[in-house]
């Protein structure tokens, strides 16, 4: 989020009017979590308390909240910086205003991913995952054997089929989609 | 006088609420990252809970909990929890987790879909698909609110045989415990974190106290950018050695793999030093209770916590 001097003098970082979409605070207001961002009166308590932005200067989620008042939805949709979150809630719970600043982050991050189909390929490891077995991670045989070893009871069966329903009835199978494509893409261009 | 005599109704009220039935027994909801790294908290939580008396039910058919897609798409790791709420709903029992981003998004998920009318319309459309309905009438519940509030600490006190005295540790409660405060409930203080601490002393161990005892681990966002939390959890070793304490005690996966699994990568990144074990409490617990530290795995832990082997 922080302009390098740069980007500042080039003059990358002026107000422009034309790019303005007086409306993307409606839109965020719309998620759940993200009602109040409207409140936010910049006092900083967020960035002060946030973990992250303690070991970074990339990420101050007090600019993030203004950004979105202001409507410079260009700036945010897409930017890197939303994915260094690590939802600790500190800012939930410390914000005057009630603003749920970690909960605009996760819609800001939603939107990027619906409106552009980009994510770290974290995610998209995840879900793919969860879609085809159920749990976040793909258990290996072996470890499967080892909890009868260890006297522990099998480990129940997802029910994928209704995992994959769940998937289909959200949209995000398609979103996932289009994010594996992106990528598989991206890795033949650079080839 | 007079005002005291006035609030006095009020308090019997409130007193009157927060008296539930202890329960025994249990929905158990695994999680992932239990079963697929650190089979050593499942085996000693169970073992301990078994000697306490405390019945599982394995959750059947449960999946993903839906933490790890909520930043990708909310509505999906809704329905993903919701779905779960469902299946303890039909078995009509408490669901336990181990894991703190499991009782994190659960009980959020179930708080926030009880009041939120148009949102749970929704949801309830998406599990219409898979013939089910969220109706909200079951309760979440992490294993420390279980020992503390269902088991107790007087009858947990009993099941000491060899208390750890002399033994320094200290305690990291984790972020999903204890915030958004106003979802979690279990009257836990989130910026001075009582509970884990309180159970902590129940062992006979010495719990210290540091600096910044409610940080993040910062694992959430390890597959995204190593570097940081890798600084964040360098600063918290660093706090808790300064404290004196011999070993961290932790109730969540996830920061029990950033501190004990990374803790090697974490000392090559930075060249320092802190060969500081990391116990789950119910490994701590159990040898209160006189259990093998084989029968708990302690030697499954990276950083060998070679002073109780």
């Amino acid at each position: 989020m922080d302009d390098t001097s740069e980007q500042r003098k080039q003059g990358q970082n002026n107000l422009k009017t034309g790019k303005i979409d007086p409306k993307f605070k409606y839109e965020i207001m719309r998620m759940p979590g993200s009602e109040k961002v409207h409140l936010c009166f910049q006092c900083g308590t967020c960035t002060a308390d946030c973990v992250i932005a303690r070991f970074t200067d990339f990420y101050r989620p007090r600019k993030i909240a203004r950004t979105i008042q202001l409507g410079l939805k260009e700036r945010l949709i897409g930017n890197e910086a939303l994915w260094l979150c690590t939802t600790c809630h500190t800012c939930i719970d410390h914000c005057p205003q009630g603003v749920e600043v970690s909960s605009i982050i996760r819609a800001l991050r939603n939107i990027s991913v619906k409106n552009l189909g980009a994510m770290p390929s974290i995610y998209k490891i995840f879900a793919s995952n969860i879609l085809k077995s159920g749990y976040v991670y793909l258990m290996p045989e072996s470890r499967l054997k080892k909890r009868e070893e260890q006297g522990l009871p099998p480990l129940p069966k997802p029910n994928l089929n209704d995992v994959a329903k769940l998937f289909h009835a959200t949209g995000f199978n398609e979103t996932l989609e289009k994010a594996k494509t992106m990528e598989n893409a991206k890795a033949e261009g650079a080839n | 006088m007079k005002r005291l005599k006035k609030q006095r109704p009020w308090k019997m009220q409130k007193l009157k609420v927060q008296i539930r039935m202890a329960e025994t027994k249990f929905l158990f909801f695994l999680g992932c990252l239990i079963p697929y790294r650190l089979p050593s908290y499942e085996v000693s939580a169970r073992k301990v809970l078994g000697k306490l008396g405390v019945d599982l039910v394995e959750m059947p058919e449960f999946n993903c909990c839906g933490f790890p897609v909520a930043p990708v798409d909310y509505e999906l790791a809704l329905s993903l929890a919701a779905r779960n709420l469902c299946l303890a709903e039909q078995q009509n029992m408490t669901v336990m987790t181990l894991c703190n981003g499991c009782f994190g998004t659960l009980n959020e998920a179930n708080k926030v879909l009880k009041k939120d009318k148009m949102l749970r319309d929704k949801i309830n459309s998406n599990l219409q698909q898979i013939g089910m309905e969220f109706k909200g009438t079951s309760n979440i519940k992490h294993l420390v609110h279980i020992l503390t509030e269902d088991v107790g600490l007087e009858k947990l006190k009993e099941f000491v045989k060899s208390p750890l005295t002399g033994l320094r540790v200290a305690q990291h409660t984790g972020c999903h415990l204890l915030r958004p405060s106003k979802n979690i409930g279990h009257s836990d203080n989130p910026e001075d974190p009582i509970i884990l601490k309180k159970l902590i002393s129940v062992t006979g161990a010495e719990c210290l106290d540091y600096e910044d005892e409610t940080e993040c681990c910062g694992n959430t966002v390890i597959g995204v950018n190593e570097e940081i939390p890798f600084k964040i959890s360098k600063e918290k070793l660093e706090h808790v050695k300064a404290s004196g304490a011999q070993a961290l005690v932790t109730v969540c996966p996830s920061c029990h793999m950033m501190y004990d699994f990374n803790q090697p990568r974490i000392e090559k990144a930075f060249n320092v030093s802190f060969n500081l074990p990391v116990l789950h409490y119910t490994q701590l617990l159990g040898l209160a209770m006189g259990f093998k530290p084989e029968e708990l795995m302690l030697s499954e832990n990276r950083v060998k916590p070679t002073f109780l082997l």
